[in-house]
């Protein structure tokens, strides 16, 4: 499809960094997207809060509550989007809900109009299976929108067939069972899900847990093009101190994992 | 395609739920199929007799003298406040406990409002020998101790939730999470007829028990099918299992009571409905992997729900209810807070059943139509559009007993001057 979101996987493993927009207020939003670009993001994942995040967990669920009661709509996240001025694809990350009622009636097309106007090169919605996704994903095709899809650990060999054939931008492999939320470890189920997807033509990014160098390393290691991290970001803007040079450190560290990860790629990982 | 493949009732229901848990929902249809409806391996059987020696069924459908009196006209009560642990819930609980045995699951979570979910759900896993942890809002633990004990006493874990108002819709949030990180070897439980398909038509199914028993049991001692069925809906477990069987009758009305609260404005600002009328006014939306009728503002940010009766306070309803109700079929209405404590108390002395609070908005509409009634002739009340004639012989379900209730009911009556509340307060602190 030639997305400007896969053009930035070309280049090399690509980073993708979550933070929630006005987690504490959009103007602190605009200053971390800015910092994280400078970091070495090549997307950056912007998530839109919705009162139920039933697919986070408590890291990013905080998160979403600060940015609720800092007063963030689906209405003034698109006009901030709008006017962010950083050169990386954005994707909105939000749930189906608040995409379904943005028009005047119910139904997916104003928030994708007014998305692609925006800016935005893409969606997540973590609770649309490829199952109900038809609405959205005619909708995305018709504004120029990529829809990414999530591949989880429990995604039997007919889904993912169902799902490659539907993604577009990158598919989010999903590394373990689970919430969003930093973790010690990539999983097993990580190598695995790879390994099944190595013959997508989507660039594959792992997500869920991704917090340190030796994690990106390992990733890109095991074949992935990038590596999605949400709640290690989300954690130093909680802490809230030199919150954008941290950000900024964080993504140029988990960068460089990534690329030392493409000098040790195996072509196939040891598993049957 | 199997004939339950159609995930969808009108444009609602379907599946909108994380990847993680969709081959769970895929493996749950199948097992839904072919145990449920095909009754392979015997597995209905198996149900049904568990229900009998376990639950206590056939629960009874008894003549209420003293209300068929006041209203003057017939009224039937089926007393679902008599299955085991004391509410309809066990019936959905036993089933879907049973098939997760079949299904080789090792591990049950559950959510519950109420904890009469909570305490039917251990119920049924102490009785089939399975582990189980209980997701319940920290508000609804303070409102609702007795059933947090039961469910302790039969060996489940209880974990509070303390995000939000505490209620049942963060109670489900944070169950969904769990099954998400351990779908492989966990079943979840849901409480009501609302999730992703197959839940609304299974937990229907379990339920319909309810109607089964009522539709025959009217023949026999009224012979004839009632004019109308009354029941009360949260997410409307008890209500479709009270409704599924007279569905293709007609001329029988069905009648779906929500919690009015203390008024059906919503204040749009603090995020909250005083009130759990989702049915009644809500908006189409997605919500616990189901679209269906929600309460909602504007962007589509789920609003608080309230209700004096915790197994009412919720911000959705089965997509079900939501289908029949805009088909016409079923008739939504709601009652306040006040007017179900009322019932509470008059059900309790006049008929000496003292109904679960959730009951007692089904309860207070018989008065509420026959306020309405005596009011021929004024102009009418916003309320009168709602309130139609049920007819000469009416089913109310008695969905739960009210033992759970007792410190809310006699908080709650002081507080709010209810007029039929006995007065407490020399017994309390009494040495």
């Amino acid at each position: 499809m030639g997305s400007d979101i896969e053009a930035a996987f070309e280049d090399g493993p690509a980073l993708v960094p979550y933070v929630v927009a006005g987690d504490p207020d959009l103007d602190a939003t605009k200053e971390y997207v800015e910092a994280l670009a400078r970091g070495g993001a090549d997307v950056i994942e912007l998530g839109l809060p919705f009162s139920e995040p039933i697919a986070d967990g408590p890291t990013i669920q905080n998160a979403i509550r600060r940015a609720l009661d800092a007063g963030t709509t689906p209405r003034n996240y698109l006009e901030f989007v709008a006017e962010l001025d950083v050169d990386v694809p954005i994707v909105c990350m939000t749930y189906y809900n608040l995409i379904y009622q943005f028009g005047e009636e119910e139904g997916v097309e104003p928030f994708v109009e007014a998305g692609a106007e925006a800016g935005l090169s893409g969606l997540i919605v973590p609770d649309l299976p490829v199952e109900e996704s038809d609405p959205l994903r005619e909708a995305c095709d018709e504004h120029g929108l990529d829809l990414v899809f999530i591949v989880a650990p429990t995604t039997t060999d007919e889904r993912l067939d169902r799902i490659t054939s539907q993604a577009s931008g990158f598919v989010y492999v999903q590394a373990r069972l689970g919430t969003t939320g930093a973790q010690a470890d990539v999983s097993e189920a990580t190598h695995e899900s790879l390994a099944r997807l190595a013959d997508s033509t989507v660039p594959k990014a792992v997500g869920f847990g991704v917090s340190e160098r030796e994690h990106a390393r390992e990733i890109v290691g095991a074949g992935a093009d990038g590596v999605v991290a949400g709640s290690v970001f989300v954690d130093i803007i909680a802490e809230g101190e030199s919150v954008a040079d941290r950000l900024e450190a964080k993504a140029r560290e988990l960068k460089a994992g990534a690329l030392e990860g493409t000098d040790q790629k195996v072509p196939e990982p040891e598993r049957t | 395609m199997s004939r339950t493949g159609d995930s969808k009732f009108g444009d609602y229901g379907g599946q909108y739920v994380p990847e993680v848990l969709m081959p769970a929902i895929e493996e749950l249809t199948d097992a839904y199929v072919r145990y449920v409806l095909d009754n392979e391996d015997g597995f209905m059987d198996e149900f049904r007799e568990r229900l009998r020696d376990f639950g206590g069924r056939p629960t009874p459908l008894q003549r209420a003298d003293a209300l068929s009196d006041r209203y003057d006209r017939e009224v039937y009560l089926k007393r679902e406040d008599l299955v085991h642990g004391g509410a309809h819930k066990l019936n959905n609980a036993l089933g879907q406990v049973l098939l997760a045995k079949y299904m080789g699951k090792e591990r049950i979570v559950a959510e519950t409002g109420a904890g009469q979910h909570g305490t039917a759900t251990a119920m049924a896993c102490a009785h089939l020998g399975i582990d189980c942890e209980i997701y319940m809002g920290r508000t609804d633990i303070n409102r609702q101790r007795p059933n947090v004990f039961r469910m302790r006493i039969h060996d489940a874990e209880v974990n509070p939730v303390d995000v939000g108002s505490g209620t049942l819709k963060e109670a489900i949030n944070e169950t969904m999470r769990d099954w998400a990180t351990n779908v492989e070897d966990t079943h979840y439980v849901i409480g009501s007829v609302v999730g992703p398909h197959p839940f609304p038509k299974m937990v229907r199914d379990f339920q319909a028990v309810i109607s089964e028993e009522a539709r025959e049991q009217i023949r026999e001692k009224a012979g004839r099918l009632p004019d109308s069925v009354v029941a009360c809906a949260g997410g409307g477990s008890n209500t479709m299992g009270a409704f599924h069987e007279f569905v293709g009758d007609e001329d029988v009305s069905l009648v779906a009571v929500e919690a009015g609260g203390s008024g059906l404005t919503i204040d749009e600002d603090a995020g909250l409905a005083p009130h759990s009328a989702s049915l009644s006014s809500g908006e189409e939306g997605v919500l616990h992997g189901a679209r269906t009728k929600l309460l909602q503002n504007r962007d589509g940010q789920i609003l608080e729900s309230h209700s004096v009766s915790a197994g009412l306070d919720y911000s959705g309803v089965g997509p079900e209810l939501a289908y029949l109700a805009d088909e016409g079929r079923v008739t939504p209405a709601n009652v306040g807070d006040d007017a179900a404590l009322e019932a509470f108390h008059r059900l309790s002395k006049l008929e000496g059943i003292i109904p679960a609070l959730e009951s007692s908005h089904a309860l207070a509409y018989l008065e509420k139509v026959a306020d309405d009634g005596a009011s021929t002739g004024d102009a009418p009340s916003a309320t009168s559009e709602v309130a139609e004639d049920l007819g000469d012989l009416v089913i109310v379900n008695v969905s739960g007993r009210g033992d759970k209730d007792l410190d809310t009911v006699i908080e709650e009556s002081e507080k709010r001057d209810i007029d039929a509340a006995p007065a407490m307060e020399v017994f309390e602190n009494g040495q």
